[in-house]
């Protein structure tokens, strides 16, 4: 009824710390992972309080809530607020404040038809259900999510249900991560390895990184979740920064195949197409986004509803971008448990519970 | 609609007095109720007395483990028995919703009534309302507790002691997931089910053997991470606990990491956390572990003075540490 969880064994744990500190010698490793369930089980595993102190941890641009830019959020609250609309949405939205600082749970309480789903077919069902209501869901995620974004889409084709839609609002993990490298003069984030994302990996596999070792020289491992595995990703991101030999590693074979997953990512091909897209903190980047093909016009929430983008400044003060960015850690911002708390969030990062400014302030020692 | 509740039922006239009779009362009967007077006696009472309340909204009404109407008994008598007092009457009051299932009614009434006789509490007192269609959700229940105080001194949880050991009567978890898992009819949630369980006997057994304990608290909403932080606040003390000796099913453990949630966060509605002095831990473990409710109890941490300002410390698994912070609002779970 209780078994340990394999890969959090204390006696493997401490085989990898060993090689790891044997493996980088006290160089210095800042890696980067970009995955928000990377941030979280960091932290909650204790791992944050194990790794020596040359070993520097950065979250990046990868939790999709906090990648969401506030132009989006905007536009989801607008949808929301619209007559004979439900919302269909995954819970961790609900918190996200909009440019005027109000949520979805505020909308919800002014009386928008708000409901949590835990799946985006949960999201056609309701559709099924509530014929004289339009299903709204916001497609927010990575390539993890997309795939069955794009599933739900194609059995509420099927279905001929003509009041389900999508509003696209999915991001790219590659283009994000040539942005970073692009943009930062690297100095500034100095980014030594990524840990690479184990979900968006089992679609993408390892190809779509490449760049990272033959462009930029910087070495990438595919991690899972467990402390074992992100101990076992740092020992080969530290072997390669020893050997000088940077390349891409899959330190997760349990769940990604190196050539990851052709069928999601056809379904994903299928529906959806790459265009440019806003995050937040980084701006637009190119190619890093993906909208809905024009043959799924009728499904495609933003058409339907001739919704229109209105740009909005971040909110003051929020360094959420460099954090994403990783320039600086989540208490260097100055608002960071100050204005910025769980409870009245100022940006997305802290809003998220896989958020690394949220991360910070849950689990991290600070006063 | 076959069967369904009309307004008339909670008008105080003859419908009322139909509903009451074959629902009610059939279900609750005991002599101090039938008397169907404005106010129940007790003559059975010992001061000090603990008295408690609570409003039960669960949706759904039913699911794996108990019901709107268990809860509505166990959450009650939980509370009263955690100030050291043996629950012994309950008052209980019905909001329901036009056109609500008869049938349904029934069934949750015939729930709290089984739950009562199992706590060994009497409901003797009720109130009946019938609202318009929309404006409750099916049926809220409220029900009051109150009990004499056995425990001299009794437990509270401002006094928790540095050197005190910290024990939970079994896994966390179950109840919170079981509800988000048959809400949102999450099908791979299949081997769950809530905690529902009244703990006064066992309560009562903990005392009677291993003396007097410095808190008892049921880790309801927010779980148990949230409790601890409450204790450590009110004690002004900190809590280290050890992760490897929390008990956590591990059906609740893969369901929370699909869901990316956290179990010590999650609701429970039949377990206690007890902190007491460490030379009579075991004494209380033992007689936790003769009661169903209180076999998988363990213990989970102990109490150390505080530094700077209380806080719950979490040793993990792999021999790390980390803070178990109070959470903000409901756990949400994640998109991916």
């Amino acid at each position: 009824m209780f078994t340990e969880p394999a890969f959090q064994d204390p006696k493997l744990c401490r085989t990898l710390l060993a090689r790891l500190n044997h493996v980088l010698d006290g160089r210095a490793l800042r890696f980067m992972e970009v995955c928000g369930t990377h941030t979280v089980a960091i932290f909650q595993s204790g791992l944050a309080t194990l790794l020596p102190p040359f070993i520097t941890h950065l979250s990046g641009p990868g939790c999709p809530v906090c990648v969401t830019h506030d132009t989006e959020i905007a536009l989801i609250l607008d949808l929301a607020g619209r007559e004979d609309v439900i919302l269909a949405t995954f819970g961790d939205m609900l918190r996200v404040p909009g440019p005027d600082g109000k949520s979805l749970k505020h909308a919800r309480a002014e009386g928008a038809r708000i409901e949590i789903v835990y799946s985006p077919l949960d999201a056609v069902n309701l559709a099924d259900k509530n014929p004289d209501a339009v299903v709204v869901f916001p497609g927010i995620g990575f390539e993890t999510t997309a795939p069955t974004v794009a599933a739900a889409l194609l059995t509420a084709r099927q279905k001929k249900l003509n009041n389900f839609s999508v509003l696209s609002l999915h991001k790219l993990v590659p283009p994000a991560l040539r942005a970073l490298l692009a943009d930062t003069p690297n100095s500034e984030a100095h980014i030594d390895a990524f840990l690479l994302p184990g979900h968006v990996s089992t679609v993408i596999g390892l190809a779509p990184y490449g760049f990272l070792a033959e462009q930029h020289h910087v070495p990438a491992v595919v991690g899972g979740f467990e402390a074992g595995d992100i101990l076992l990703a740092l020992c080969l991101m530290g072997e390669q920064l020893r050997d000088n030999k940077p390349t891409v590693r899959n330190a997760y074979p349990r769940a990604v195949n190196d050539s990851g997953n052709p069928r999601a990512r056809a379904l994903m091909e299928q529906v959806f197409m790459p265009v440019d897209a806003l995050w937040r903190g980084m701006g637009n980047i190119p190619e890093s986004g993906l909208a809905l093909r024009p043959e799924y016009a009728d499904m495609d929430a933003a058409k339907r509803f001739q919704t229109t983008l209105v740009e909005y400044p971040p909110p003051k003060g929020c360094r959420c971008g460099d954090v994403l960015k990783g320039r600086i850690s989540p208490p260097a911002c100055p608002l960071f448990d100050k204005k910025c708390t769980p409870a009245s969030p100022v940006g997305p990062c802290m809003v998220s519970t896989e958020g690394s400014c949220a991360a910070w302030h849950k689990y991290a020692e600070h006063e | 609609m076959k069967n369904g509740l009309l307004l008339d039922a909670g008008s105080g006239g003859q419908a009322s007095r139909r509903l009451i009779s074959e629902c009610f009362f059939r279900h609750f009967a005991n002599p101090l109720l039938e008397r169907m007077d404005d106010a129940a006696r007790l003559e059975e009472l010992r001061s000090p007395i603990a008295i408690s309340t609570d409003a039960y909204t669960v949706t759904p009404l039913f699911f794996p483990g108990g019901s709107i109407g268990t809860l509505a008994v166990h959450g009650t008598v939980n509370d009263v028995a955690m100030l050291g007092a043996r629950p012994q009457y309950l008052s209980c009051a019905f909001v329901l919703e036009e056109g609500l299932s008869l049938e349904l009614l029934d069934r949750v009434v015939a729930d709290m009534a089984r739950a009562a006789e199992k706590a060994e509490v009497l409901i003797v007192t009720g109130d009946t309302k019938v609202v318009p269609r929309g404006a409750c959700d099916k049926m809220f229940i409220t029900t009051t507790g109150v009990g004499g105080i056995f425990a001299d001194p009794a437990p509270s949880g401002h006094n928790a002691r540095p050197g005190d050991a910290v024990l939970v009567s079994g896994a966390v978890g179950d109840h919170g997931l079981t509800i988000m898992g048959s809400r949102e009819n999450l099908s791979f949630l299949t081997d769950v089910s809530s905690d529902s369980a009244p703990l006064n006997k066992m309560i009562a057994a903990v005392i009677e053997r291993a003396g007097p304990v410095h808190v008892l608290r049921d880790p309801t909403r927010g779980g148990l991470a949230t409790t601890l932080n409450e204790i450590a606040e009110q004690s002004g003390v900190s809590l280290v606990l050890e992760e490897t000796n929390i008990p956590v099913h591990n059906s609740v453990q893969s369901g929370c990491a699909c869901l990316g949630l956290d179990p010590l966060y999650l609701a429970n509605e039949g377990k206690c956390i007890c902190i007491l002095p460490a030379d009579r831990a075991e004494a209380a473990l033992a007689a936790m572990r003769d009661f169903p409710c209180g076999a998988e109890a363990a213990r989970i941490g102990a109490v150390t003075p505080a530094e700077k300002k209380p806080r719950v410390i979490l040793k993990t698994r792999i021999g790390g540490s980390r803070i178990l912070s109070m959470p903000e609002g409901i756990p949400l779970p994640r998109i991916c």
